[in-house]
């Protein structure tokens, strides 16, 4: 181990480390004044977003024995993780107040399951990607039953729980199985003695592997069938740890994801791109692309709660991201990823807002009638956010969905183009619902008693204008976001 | 010199801006004097654009402000252009137009929405102006378009009134179907020249001439189309009447002295076109010739003192645009200048009238002629600056009515005898209406309280007047028989040999005109003719204008609503919608199905995962 070595993983070294110092300094914090913390693992995400962003370049490095590897998509991934996770420590400070959740091991946890995440964006080893996944799911275990002892909240809990480690059993084994066949849980080495080794193509316990391997991946990603934990999940916990989940679990768990595949490509030896999809798995991956747009959409539609409808969304959305992994194109993954974190969050600000009030936290449909007009800025982020989730220009969804599609249809995949655009319309309908709702409707309780409850909270706010500036901004100007994803060039993501 | 040639469409732009921001919070006064100033300012840089044209000898003055279209080979700027002919054209929009802001003012005092009518009327002249400056088709177009928006704007001003709103609402719709041809003209020009810049379009003409005589006549009569809306002739004529509903001055500026002539004045401009193609000629001289006299007759049996006016002008119209179909346009645009004059003198008296019949309050519409009466006395100013304008409209010597129409009837003389009959009749019929009018309105005894209780309108209003009666008497002076001023001046645009006088065809005409007002003092000196006379078949069919509307009611309409009804039943509701509501059925029943899955226990969620990782394993080991 080198310096060099800790460069590649800066990120993840500084969160871990801000992580487990601040659980310390926690300790020094009066009660009261828990919200320091809060400001605290602010700053430290702030600091591990910065060292990404002064690191992206267009060189991959590799480290602690090929374990690790850094390049543009990492720190992109990086960069947007760190962004998503400040923005929520934000968003958390009223939240937790109102909700009386203002508990100081609260933003220890987020840092370290963000540790997680950064560490599996750069994974370039099955057990590094194990033990990211492990090291970003248990903290969010113990987050998403922070609410407690609200029932919902420990039943969100001990669902996603058993589930997880269910999944992650999955993973662990058909990483042995690989390593059985193969001899090496390296990625790079794989894909090499893949390529110097045919007969091991069909090897049935390294296929085995692979797709036990994949089983535990898609089931972070919440693609069908490996998603029912999500929709009670993302209801029950606290809506701030449903709006991490929902946004930075799924980028770090996508590029874990694509890495895998790239580790896999040389199934197919005669591809050479930096990222590319074996034959073996294109259709698995497209089929199962289609069946999550599919369910998630339509499941969407029925749903009575906004926040639930919004977890059948990220189930949906899971479905497109990985249309675009079956079509072979990173970088519209990522950018997909990016457009898509953003507006969920934009949309999870005004569920924060809402729930930061007096009383019970009510996400059912009726709930939010009148509040476009009752609180206009609210009203307009949640329309950009929806807007932006259909996939309508000028918002960075319309961008992320015609890189996307473009390059489905450029792999040959143009059903599963036709089914995206199709379940695309389709969400139109559940989208528009909220602003329908939101503008249209009268609100049920009278409403001389609600605007004091939604008084402005600046943190709320600056989250709310940078998510909803990003969502506008990406859409505008889509050129700068892939200048920073690609790092100028084209990269390897395994090599 | 960029900024001057520009400027006459951006002082009315700025008076529009600053009373549309600014408006409400000035004082009425202000508002119209600033709108006012803006048209005089706009006037001003004209005749400095004139003076500049003259002393360079019609050298066209050109600028390209941007470029607006680029898309493949099609390729338009805002281009404008100040020739002799768009010259004249600016003068007499940016003159007249500032005389009608002024007297507006009077008119329009105390309405609630006072600035909002300044910034239309600001707006229409910028409009006008950009459509007389254009120096490309589409250019010219967007001039078009946004003259008729301020049409349709002012006259539906009033328009609580849901008649008003309905007027409005029907000259938009006409003109829409003309517009319709204007842009299918203009992609045939495009087509077959691929460009929409007069000078390349016109320059191509002259060089392959013949072999273009075909798509000439094509082009030339899908422009026309286009010109029978804007300048309300057969069969698009029928808005311009309903048009009376708008404020008086509006009459005045838009549907008589200048927007209506935007379709003499495109044939002008595209005359080098339309000589190419000798049938559409015939055909736009004989419907130019037809309207002059269905509008003509029409005009002898109105009631209302504004619809007499506007028959009378779509009956010139009718005038300008035969001329124009005989390759008479030095003519067309003479007549265009004097009318310019002598119309909205006519309607700005009408105005006058108006205004004094409702200050005095009574009960009866304050248009009807058969309320008023005896306001020679009541009204002296009015009166005499009325009989000047009625004069010149009967056209006698030496008004300047006199001098445009006769240029008008001696090249159908000596083209066209069928159409030199029919607009012959129409100019008996002229001086008979203008007789009539005069005699009915001014003369005998007052025939209501509010004829009895007129007063002469305050000095803002009946200067304008003096200033168009001045012109009116004057303005024939500007070309004279045989090759005057205004001949030499578009010479370099038009190329057009001046005809000499013709005194025998000239004091014809005087004699019929003279015999004409005679008739009309004979006959309606006793009012009661007036009353009658609508009531006989003969009166109900001139009144209603050929009954051309009901015509169109009972075909082309009834026609159109069966097609919407059986668009909107049958196609949108009982296909489009019933397909729509079909699917979302479909899915909210395939949402509830697929949320039984989501059971909540999680033993179930293990079960359904294990199946799925059976069937991952499956096909990765074996069926791959």
């Amino acid at each position: 181990m080198n310096v060099a070595d800790l460069e590649t993983v800066l990120p993840f070294l500084l969160l871990a480390t801000g992580g487990v110092a601040l659980l310390l300094v926690d300790l020094a914090v009066p009660q009261a004044r828990k919200s320091l913390t809060g400001w605290l693992a602010f700053v430290v995400a702030l600091a591990a977003g910065v060292s990404a962003l002064a690191l992206v370049s267009g060189k991959t490095m590799k480290g602690f024995a090929g374990m690790v590897q850094a390049d543009a998509f990492a720190y992109f991934a990086d960069v947007l993780l760190c962004v998503v996770a400040a923005l929520v420590i934000l968003l958390s400070l009223r939240y937790h107040t109102a909700r009386g959740l203002m508990r100081g091991e609260f933003y220890p946890l987020l840092l370290l399951s963000l540790s997680g995440m950064s560490l599996a964006v750069h994974a370039a080893d099955l057990l590094v990607v194990f033990l990211a996944i492990e090291l970003l799911s248990i903290p969010l275990y113990v987050l998403s039953g922070f609410a407690r002892p609200r029932l919902e909240s420990e039943e969100a809990a001990l669902k996603y729980f058993l589930t997880g480690a269910f999944a992650s059993g999955f993973l662990v084994y058909g990483v042995a199985l690989i390593y059985g066949a193969s001899g090496t849980t390296a990625l790079g080495d794989l894909r090499a003695a893949l390529l110097d080794n045919p007969a091991l193509t069909s090897d049935a316990l390294l296929m085995a592997g692979l797709a036990l391997v994949m089983v535990g991946l898609l089931f972070k990603i919440a693609a069908v069938p490996f998603h029912f934990w999500a929709p009670d999940v993302y209801e029950g916990a606290p809506t701030t740890v449903t709006a991490f989940m929902a946004t930075a679990t799924k980028a770090a768990a996508f590029l874990a994801l694509m890495r895998v595949v790239a580790g896999f490509a040389a199934l197919s030896p005669s591809l050479a791109q930096p990222f590319e999809v074996a034959d073996a798995l294109r259709p698995m991956l497209a089929l199962i692309a289609a069946i999550t747009m599919i369910v998630g959409n339509v499941t969407a539609l029925a749903q009575q709660n906004v926040k639930r409808m919004l977890a059948y969304s990220s189930i949906a959305h899971a479905g497109y991201a990985l249309a675009g992994v079956a079509s072979g194109d990173a970088t519209a993954v990522l950018f997909y990823l990016a457009a898509y974190a953003f507006a969920t969050l934009a949309a999870f600000v005004v569920l924060i807002a809402v729930g930061s009030t007096e009383g019970n936290e009510d996400h059912r449909y009726e709930a939010y009638a009148g509040l476009g007009r009752r609180a206009p800025l609210l009203g307009v982020i949640m329309a950009l956010a929806m807007f932006s989730l259909i996939g309508i220009p000028p918002t960075a969804g319309f961008v992320g969905k015609y890189f996307l599609f473009r390059a489905v249809v450029a792999s040959d995949l143009t059903w599963l183009a036709v089914i995206g655009v199709l379940t695309s319309a389709l969400s139109a309908a559940f989208y528009l619902r909220v602003l329908m709702v939101l503008f249209m409707r009268e609100p049920e309780t009278a409403p001389e008693a609600e605007p004091a409850a939604l008084a402005a909270d600046a943190p709320r706010m600056v989250a709310a204008y940078v998510s909803a500036a990003a969502v506008l901004l990406i859409g505008v100007f889509p050129s700068a976001v892939l200048a920073l994803l690609t790092g100028g060039e084209l990269v390897a993501l395994v090599r | 010199m960029t900024l001057l040639i520009v400027s006459p469409i951006l002082f009315p732009l700025l008076g529009m801006l600053i009373n549309a921001l600014f408006g409400q919070r000035m004082r009425e006064r202000v508002v119209g004097w600033v709108a006012s100033f803006a048209v005089i300012a706009a006037f001003a840089a004209s005749v400095v654009l004139f003076v500049q044209l003259s002393q360079s000898h019609g050298e066209p003055l050109r600028l390209t402000l941007a470029p607006w279209i680029t898309a493949g080979a099609l390729n338009v700027a805002w281009g404008f252009l100040v020739d002799p002919l768009s010259a004249v054209m600016m003068l007499i929009v940016t003159g007249v137009g500032a005389l009608i802001h002024i007297y507006s003012i009077g008119y329009m005092h105390g309405d609630p929405r006072f600035a909002r009518y300044f910034v239309y009327l600001n707006l229409f002249v910028a409009a006008m102006l950009v459509l007389v400056m254009a120096d490309n088709f589409l250019v010219l177009f967007v001039g078009w378009e946004l003259v008729g928006l301020c049409s349709y704007l002012l006259i539906g001003f009033w328009f609580q009134d849901v008649k008003n709103a309905a007027a409005g609402r029907k000259a938009f719709v006409v003109n829409r179907i003309g517009d319709v041809g204007f842009v299918l003209g203009m992609l045939l020009i495009f087509a077959t020249f691929g460009t929409l810049d007069f000078e390349t379009v016109f320059a191509q003409v002259k060089v392959r001439g013949e072999s273009l005589a075909a798509v000439a006549s094509l082009i030339t009569l899908l422009l026309f189309i286009g010109a029978t809306g804007k300048s309300a002739q057969i069969p698009l004529f029928v808005w311009l009447p309903d048009a009376m509903a708008g404020p008086t001055p509006v009459s005045a500026l838009i549907h008589a002295a200048t927007m209506v002539t935007a379709g003499v004045y495109m044939m002008s401009r595209a005359h080098v076109l339309f000589e190419l193609a000798p049938t559409t000629q015939a055909l736009i001289a004989l419907v130019g010739a037809i309207t002059a006299l269905v509008a003509g007759s029409s005009a002898l049996r109105q009631v209302d003192i504004k619809k007499v006016l506007a028959y009378s002008t779509v009956s010139q119209l009718g005038f300008m645009v035969a001329a124009a179909g005989l390759g008479a346009y030095v003519a067309a645009l003479f007549h265009l200048l004097t009318h310019a004059f002598f119309k909205a003198l006519l309607f700005l008296g009408a105005g006058s009238v108006i205004h004094a019949m409702h200050a005095a309050h009574g009960d009866v519409d304050p248009q009807d002629m058969r309320a008023m009466g005896g306001l020679a006395k009541r009204m002296p100013f009015t009166f005499l600056t009325f009989v000047i304008g009625g004069l010149a409209l009967a056209g006698l010597p030496p008004l300047a009515g006199f001098f445009s129409k006769d240029e008008v009837l001696l090249a159908a003389f000596a083209d066209n005898p069928l159409v030199f009959v029919l607009l012959g009749i129409t100019a008996a019929f002229t001086a008979l209406y203008v007789g009539r009018q005069i005699v009915l309105v001014f003369l005998g005894e007052p025939r209501s309280a509010n004829a009895a209780h007129a007063h002469e309108s305050p000095a803002i209003m009946t200067m304008p007047l003096a200033v168009l009666a001045l012109l009116t008497l004057a303005g024939g002076a500007i070309n004279l028989p045989g090759g005057g001023w205004l001949h030499h001046w578009l010479e370099p645009v038009l190329h057009e040999a001046a005809k000499p006088l013709n005194v025998g065809l000239a004091l014809v005409f005087t004699l019929i005109a003279l015999g004409a007002l005679a008739l009309a003092w004979v006959w309606y000196r006793d009012a009661q003719r007036a009353r009658l006379e609508v009531e006989s078949a003969l009166g109900r069919f001139l009144l209603s204008a050929w009954h051309i509307d009901a015509v169109y009611h009972a075909t082309v309409l009834r026609a159109f609503y069966t097609l919407s009804t059986i668009c909107s039943q049958l196609i949108d509701i009982g296909l489009i919608d019933a397909a729509v509501n079909a699917v979302g059925r479909s899915a909210r029943a395939a949402a509830d199905q697929l949320r039984a899955a989501q059971s909540g226990f999680v033993r179930n969620y293990g079960l359904l995962m294990f199946l799925g990782v059976i069937v991952l394993v499956v096909y990765f080991v074996v069926v791959r």
